[in-house]
């Protein structure tokens, strides 16, 4: 195999990572006012990521990296052309990281209430907007033969689009929603398994018209495979969650996001960002790819140390597999201590 | 406006900003991890309160540090894109490379570390901050390898089809001389920087104990002391490592970058011997002097290690960089043919990084030498200067920072691209106006957040230590032993 598709993979595999981790962290946060009805339930919520949400987050920045690297074009074309975008994620990230660390750091209401705000407004638009930027790339923009980007904010904001970014939002509402029922206990986790019902009917609407327009603008009979194979993983979560099978549920929601993520990247290649200009040059895995020294020597480093990584993640999940409930919440007085 | 104004503006902000909380996270996460292994060691309580304390201040400022790190990576693609395309095969490697090593790493033994508590065994779980703080270091490693390569291009090759460099020797480029002498540099400063913190909070605290009026537990006045004492000699031995590291540099600068060491100094004619101004005064644009204090001969050690080395000045630089890169180095905001970055601002940092770094280990000498045997230090000067001894190091690194990529100017890769070549073709004034304003603003708010977070933990002190959990119930049932 070509080292420009390896490469193609391996950045498939971290935004996969990345949708199936992140995008549970998204849905809790999203479901903090939904869920959590008062101060320590919602403290409940927060905990249940508490340790996990930041290695999450890496698997972006390790993607934003690895694109760099592997296909230094893509990663110009695609930052410079989603600026705004991006900038709103940023923020959001931004806002959201912090509103984990500082909310319980001052015992006032107003303190906490803004912080909340900020988890659920900061899990919102990204998980909204990274659904938008995929349509998009999946979709096309207009990249000009120099191969910059050539239209403007609102071109990203097409039919498809935004449905690329309801099924994002919908999809890890469900995953969060899910991942409380696996992780939480007493009348939380009831409340996550009726609401990951009614959530995951919907995103299973919404999930469905999406990867069918998609298969049927630049589907292929690998991306279709694992377009029915995401929905066969949601519908299964949806019955597993219904008979209180929660981890099994769980698997079901994390499945059909991977599954989904890898079957995008499947209709996407081997373009990675194809033009909707006439006179445009798409970016392929080719010209948009480095040397053939740099993606050597990447492999190596990728080889050796991603299963590394791999490891010690699942270990820290493992540590902190219990179950959270409301008792497990130190009082005020003593939640300032480290 | 020129958007490449605004781009470099939004890089400079963003990152002075994100290196306030860098050092600081490498230097504690360092004291930190020595505190947490002395106790186990000793099992002195001491060391354990000490752990949390400055762990729990360590957050407050990680936090800041992480956040502002995604903005980092980011904005090369959005704000520098031709900079992206022609240097990607080189620097992205060190970028990603830092992500899957150092990036992780910290992540997550940082979520260990602090809700590990009562789920690790004692020495997994200081284990895990030694990682984070190991972590720190990879990530600083990589990410000053991608910067030396900027300032001294190395182990590459320039395909003139694509018209990008092209990486033929990693190893060169992770070995480069400008990196190998700067992570030492960095790194040192750092821990200069975090123990400064540790100084300043300790003397605070030992201030407090002494005014009984304040009611605030005098028990721990030993404790402080302990810490003012420790940090104070790793100020002083970080740095004279950060004196004999930078000494080495600019050696290793004037033969890489000449125009940068004369920009240092606003030397305009070649000197030999050469002399080092401590200050001037001089016409605002730096090229006319009216009054200097001088010493003589300085510059020719700083520059290359004897006391006699001719430096050559700006205006015999100009004349050679115009020679070998051409007339006009294409930047709007430089005058035709000039490769003269601005000198009043590489002159003032370049003084304001060591004369801050020597007056840090200067304040630090005072912390050891005034709470010697058991003395407990008094008078006003003394607690302003042990109270003013963190901003030293932390602002000498910002001067550090601005005097490097200043007088790197007007090149983003050193002899080959230029800043004004490096930006977003695609991306209009309006949109970077927007994200310049956008994080000013954001980082803005954010910073009074932080800092009185900050205050209110140091205001705070060492706290006893929790009770032992009560035997009545189950494990299983017991509250978290940390919780957001």
């Amino acid at each position: 195999m070509e080292l420009t598709t390896v490469w193609f993979i391996l950045i498939a595999v971290l935004w996969v990572g990345y949708f199936c981790l992140e995008g549970f962290d998204f849905g809790v946060g999203m479901l903090l006012p939904v869920l959590g009805r008062s101060d320590t339930e919602r403290r409940v919520l927060i905990n249940t990521i508490g340790p996990v949400w930041d290695g999450n987050e890496v698997w972006l920045l390790v993607a934003g990296g690895a694109t760099f690297a592997a296909f230094p074009e893509w990663y110009a074309t695609l930052f410079s052309g989603f600026f705004l975008p991006l900038l709103l994620i940023l923020v959001a990230l931004i806002v959201r990281g912090l509103a984990f660390e500082y909310r319980a750091k001052r015992d006032d209401d107003t303190w906490r209430r803004n912080w909340d705000l900020a988890i659920i407004i900061g899990s919102f638009v990204p998980a909204l907007l990274w659904g938008v930027a995929f349509a998009n790339i999946l979709r096309g923009v207009p990249i000009d033969s120099e191969m910059e980007y050539a239209g403007g904010f609102f071109n990203l904001l097409t039919p498809y689009a935004l449905l690329g970014g309801a099924t994002t939002l919908l999809l890890f509402l469900t995953h969060g929603a899910m991942f409380l029922a696996l992780k939480t206990d007493g009348r939380i986790r009831v409340r996550a398994r009726a609401l990951a019902v009614r959530l995951g009917l919907a995103a299973a609407l919404v999930t469905v018209a999406f990867l069918g327009w998609t298969q049927a603008r630049t589907g292929t009979v690998g991306s279709g495979l694992a377009f029915v194979l995401a929905a066969v993983a949601l519908v299964g979560g949806l019955l597993a969650v219904r008979r209180v099978r929660e981890g099994w549920a769980f698997l079901g929601t994390f499945a059909a996001i991977g599954l989904g993520v890898a079957g995008l990247f499947l209709a996407l290649f081997p373009d990675v960002m194809p033009t909707s200009l006439d006179g445009g040059v798409s970016l392929t895995t080719a010209n948009a790819a480095a040397t053939d020294y740099t993606l050597r020597i990447m492999t190596v480093v990728a080889v050796i140390f991603t299963p590394v990584v791999l490891a010690y993640q699942a270990w820290s999940y493992w540590v902190f597999r219990k179950r959270i409930a409301v008792h497990h919440i130190p009082t005020t007085q003593s939640m300032t201590r480290l | 406006v020129d958007p490449t104004d605004i781009a470099r503006w939004q890089f400079a902000i963003t990152t002075v900003y994100h290196f306030l909380f860098v050092p600081i996270t490498i230097g504690l996460s360092a004291i930190i991890a020595g505190y947490q292994t002395a106790w186990l060691r000793t099992r002195n309580e001491q060391w354990l309160r000490l752990t949390k304390f400055f762990g729990k201040l360590f957050l407050i400022n990680f936090a800041i540090g992480v956040v502002t790190g995604i903005v980092q990576e980011f904005q090369f693609g959005m704000n520098w894109s031709d900079y992206s395309r022609f240097v990607g095969d080189i620097f992205g490697a060190p970028l990603a490379i830092e992500g899957l090593l150092a990036f992780f790493l910290e992540s997550t033994f940082l979520g260990l570390w602090i809700f590990g508590w009562d789920r690790l065994p004692e020495k997994v779980h200081l284990a895990c901050i030694w990682l984070v703080h190991v972590g720190t270091l990879f990530s600083a490693y990589f990410i000053l390898a991608a910067n030396s390569w900027m300032q001294n291009p190395v182990g590459f090759g320039y395909n003139e089809e694509t018209g990008r460099a092209e990486m033929n020797d990693f190893a060169a480029v992770m070995f480069n001389k400008v990196q190998l002498v700067t992570f030492p540099h960095v790194v040192l400063s750092a821990y200069m920087t975090g123990a400064a913190f540790v100084v300043g909070v300790a003397i605070w605290q030992l201030r407090r104990h002494r005014r009984a009026a304040d009611g605030v537990d005098t028990g721990d006045a030993a404790l402080y002391r302990r810490a003012a004492r420790t940090g104070a000699v790793i100020v002083l031995v970080s740095g004279l490592g950060v004196l004999v590291s930078g000494d080495v540099q600019g050696k290793i600068m004037t033969e890489v970058q000449p125009m940068k060491m004369a920009a240092a100094e606003g030397l305009y004619e070649t000197e030999d011997p050469a002399a080092f101004s401590l200050l001037t005064v001089g016409s605002l644009d730096g090229s006319e002097e009216k009054f200097a204090i001088k010493v003589p001969r300085l510059l020719s050690f700083l520059a290359t290690g004897g006391f006699s080395g001719e430096v050559k000045g700006i205006d015999e630089l100009r004349a050679e960089y115009q020679e070998t890169y051409g007339q006009d180095p294409g930047a709007a905001y430089y005058s035709p043919g000039d490769y003269t970055p601005v000198i009043p601002l590489t002159y003032w940092t370049f003084r304001l990084m060591m004369g801050l770094g020597l007056a840090g280990m200067a304040v630090g000498a005072w912390v050891l030498w005034a709470t010697r045997r058991g003395r407990a230090p008094d008078g006003r000067l003394f607690p302003a200067a042990a109270l003013a001894l963190p901003f030293l190091p932390l602002f000498a690194n910002s001067f550090g920072w601005i005097f490097t990529e200043v007088g790197r100017q007007p090149w983003s890769v050193f002899g080959l691209l230029t800043t004004a070549q490096s930006v977003s073709p695609s991306v209009s004034t309006g949109e970077v106006l927007t994200s310049l304003i956008t994080l000013t603003l954001v980082y803005g708010v954010l910073a009074v957040v932080e800092v009185r977070l900050l205050l209110t933990y140091i205001a705070k002190g060492v706290e006893p230590l929790p009770e032992p959990p009560d035997d009545d119930t189950p494990e299983p049932d017991r509250p978290l032993a940390f919780a957001y």
